[in-house]
């Protein structure tokens, strides 16, 4: 990464202000904050967030802090509501903190502008969903091939069109989908349907695979096969997993798991 | 890419945008309709206009004229010699036309034309309207003894036969004449019958009028069946009706006499009236012209009216008519000439748009405010597809936040809702075009068969005159109507695209 640079420019890109009801966090990269993300792939600092619901502010994460390294595949659990998927936006750079900051590969990207967090998004996270977010007009192979389409433009998709379709043919293929390369979303079971998108966050080969609740919808056989498969990313492509989900057996599959608790993570 | 690829996929499965677009494709396929028609219209009309009277006229300032046409030419040539095809000279007089009808006299205000029957066509073309073949050829006062066209030569293929023009000219007169001398003398005119009419002075004609009342040895009596008078043209609605059918009554015909009453030259203006003979007729169908003009030899004109000057023989002109060759700019060369007789100087200089400013400029305003109008029909179709825009982004919130979760721009976001108005637009107005050129193309076809349906003539040519309904397609018409129809396409599509753009990510991917 190369956005060290742009770290200053805060508020400037994020237009948000902490509310007043927040402490005011510790200026960036503080002592305790550089040791804590030091030789960290993604790590989220002192991390404050809450919405606003009518006059009521509610909030989520008090203060969490959380380091996930290279290679680790990391289950936060909790009870639903606790924040979890909030926090895995916030990772993602979905969502910006109130307070905060987050680290990947130990450069802050929560005050990206929305341009960089865009290249951020498509080239070094991927993500899965509990409802797969597959486009519904788009084929199987479409929808896969989709994170490349929004990094080339036509020009240059058109050139790199086979190797594209190669690698997005490659990995369904690895994730057994092979034979629905032409179905729309609609004519695919659900766990068909999570396989595909798991391929699509693996095709721009990212360098983190976030996961929110990927079993969440699915039956328990299906569940296994979908945390099977990425037991065996993790494993065979060392590629770093956080996945957020509130059933304790599948948190178990994982290498660390933490706890979300009123707002604030524990260690399991 | 994934602009391209979801714009093509939303236009294959969004059919209700394709509904929008519709009244996008009416719009437009209006406006070239009306345009067409207008400006077919338009075009007609100045064509005629045109073809009537010339170029440039320069114009003296009263009814008596301006001297030496000849010297006026001369000193035209010197300044714009270069420019000019042809010219002629001409007087004009308000004056008064009579004749017979049913038995009673009919008056009726024209303006009296002389013109030069030798040069007068070199300058308008105005011979084309004639309804005498070899008249269309070379204009002549002297009467035809027939052959008078009894179509209508510009009405096109299901022009009505005109009963009227058959017999006429010479072959009609002499008819005319023999019919006359078997019946009372009364549909002479007053002055006629002294000398027509000395043999019966004695009130009832004899009996024997037909054998004996005109000896044939008095060769200074004018014979109507062998003789004519000075040859004058009319306009086709001076001579006769049209009915409900677009069916021209003749009241007279070439072969009769009329009586026209003008002013002399001079002051005060003593009224002059002398009798003509009805040559042929001319039929622009613009029934101002046609109901208006009659045309007579100059010379004549200028001899009755007192305008030669005894000394030198020459004749007054009211006018000097001017062609200019092809391709030369009009209001160029009439302020040269203009220049060439500075202000006192008794002459105006006017080019014939100059003389139908007032209509020509009614024409274009009433183009440009039916367009602002019909234009206004597609800016409210350009409303009708801000709305359903705004209702697929919403029904596809989640699609953009799977999007943006994917790493797309709020740039690109918007540019994939851009790119489809603009094809949606694009689809729109091609097809309106379409729809308005395959219309226009079969304009009368479709008219005739509305007019079939309801049972009344959309396109009455007795109100219009045109035997079909006259269409010009300008590609430069089409293209802007097109364009601006796309833009607005766009522009629609810009604010839905802009509420996409900026939806968060997070609530998108909560959308239900």
């Amino acid at each position: 990464m190369s956005n060290v640079e742009i770290q200053s420019s805060k508020s400037k890109t994020r237009g948000k202000v902490p509310g007043p009801h927040i402490k005011l966090p510790k200026s960036a990269k503080s002592p305790d904050a550089a040791s804590a993300i030091a030789g960290s792939e993604l790590a989220a600092v002192d991390l404050y967030k809450s919405y606003r619901k009518g006059h009521n502010e509610i909030p989520v994460l008090r203060g969490v802090n959380l380091r996930v390294g290279p290679g680790e595949m990391l289950a936060i659990v909790g009870q639903s509501g606790s924040g979890k998927s909030t926090l895995l936006h916030l990772l993602g750079t979905l969502d910006a903190p109130d307070s905060g900051e987050v680290y990947f590969e130990e450069n802050r990207i929560d005050n990206l502008p929305s341009a960089g967090r865009d290249v951020l998004r498509n080239k070094h996270f991927g993500m899965i969903f509990q409802f797969y977010h597959l486009l519904p007009e788009l084929t199987t192979l479409e929808n896969v091939l989709m994170p490349l389409m929004i990094a080339q433009g036509v020009l240059r998709y058109r050139f790199c069109k086979q190797k594209n379709v190669r690698q997005a043919k490659h990995l369904l293929d690895m994730v057994g989908l092979s034979h629905r390369l032409k179905h729309k979303p609609s004519e695919l079971s659900g766990g068909e349907m999570q396989r595909a998108a798991i391929a699509r966050a693996l095709v721009a080969e990212p360098d983190v695979l976030l996961a929110d609740e990927p079993t969440g919808n699915l039956d328990k056989t299906t569940g296994e096969e979908i945390l099977a498969l990425l037991r065996s990313l993790n494993d065979e492509r060392n590629l770093t997993i956080v996945m957020v989900t509130h059933d304790g057996a599948i948190a178990r599959q994982a290498d660390r798991t933490v706890v979300l608790v009123d707002g604030v993570v524990q260690e399991a | 890419m994934y602009k391209l690829l979801l714009c093509v996929r939303y236009l294959r499965t969004r059919y209700i945008a394709l509904a929008s677009i519709i009244s996008v494709t009416l719009g437009v396929a209006t406006m070239i309709v009306v345009n067409a028609v207008m400006q077919g219209f338009s075009h007609e009309m100045l064509d005629r206009m045109h073809d009537i009277g010339s170029d440039i006229s320069v114009t003296g300032l009263g009814l008596d004229g301006f001297p030496d046409p000849e010297w006026h030419m001369n000193r035209i040539r010197e300044v714009a010699g270069d420019d000019i095809e042809a010219m002629t000279s001409i007087v004009v007089v308000p004056a008064a036309i009579s004749f017979q009808f049913n038995g009673q006299w009919i008056t009726r205000h024209i303006d009296l034309v002389g013109i030069d029957a030798a040069t007068h066509a070199d300058v308008s073309n105005i011979g084309r309207f004639l309804q005498h073949p070899e008249n269309r050829k070379q204009l002549s006062f002297l009467l035809r003894e027939s052959g008078y066209d009894t179509r209508d030569h510009e009405g096109g293929a299901d022009a009505k036969e005109r009963l009227g023009l058959s017999p006429a000219g010479w072959e009609y007169r002499r008819q005319r004449a023999a019919w006359n001398q078997t019946r009372p003398q009364r549909d002479v005119m007053p002055e006629d019958v002294p000398a027509a009419a000395d043999a019966g002075d004695d009130g009832a004609p004899p009996p024997d009028l037909f054998a004996a009342g005109r000896p044939p040895e008095a060769a200074n009596v004018f014979d109507p069946a062998k003789q004519q008078n000075v040859g004058v043209v009319l306009g086709m609605a001076l001579a006769s009706i049209r009915d409900k059918e677009g069916v021209a009554h003749f009241m007279i015909r070439p072969g009769d006499d009329v009586r026209i009453t003008f002013p002399t030259a001079g002051t005060p203006p003593q009224a002059m009236s002398d009798t003509f003979t009805v040559v042929d007729f001319y039929e622009s169908k613009m029934s101002d012209f046609d109901s208006k003009f009659v045309a007579m030899p100059i010379k004549k004109l200028q001899e009755l009216r007192g305008m030669i000057d005894p000394l030198t023989g020459v004749g007054n002109v009211t006018s000097i008519r001017v062609r200019l060759k092809p391709g030369r700019d009009l209001n160029d060369v009439r302020d040269k000439i203009q220049a060439a007789f500075p202000m006192p100087a008794p002459v105006r200089v006017s080019t014939w748009r100059d003389q139908q400013a007032p209509i020509l400029a009614a024409v274009e305003m009433e183009t440009v405010i039916l367009n602002i109008l019909l234009f206004m029909i597609i800016a409210v179709a350009g409303f009708g597809i801000v709305s359903t825009f705004f209702m697929i982004v919403v029904e596809k919130t989640r699609d953009i936040g799977i999007l943006k979760s994917l790493g797309a721009s709020g740039r690109g976001i918007a540019g994939i809702f851009v790119a489809y108005g603009f094809s949606l637009g694009t689809v729109g107005s091609l097809a309106g075009m379409g729809l308005g050129l395959l219309f226009v193309h079969y304009i009368n076809e479709i008219a005739g068969w509305l007019g079939m349906l309801t049972g009344r003539e959309l396109f009455d040519p007795a109100v219009y005159f045109f035997h079909e309904i006259p269409t010009i397609v300008h590609p430069f018409t089409v293209s802007w109507i097109v364009g601006g129809a796309l833009v607005i396409a766009v522009l629609a599509s810009v604010l839905p695209a802009i509420r996409a753009a900026m939806l968060h990510p997070v609530e998108a991917l909560r959308h239900e």
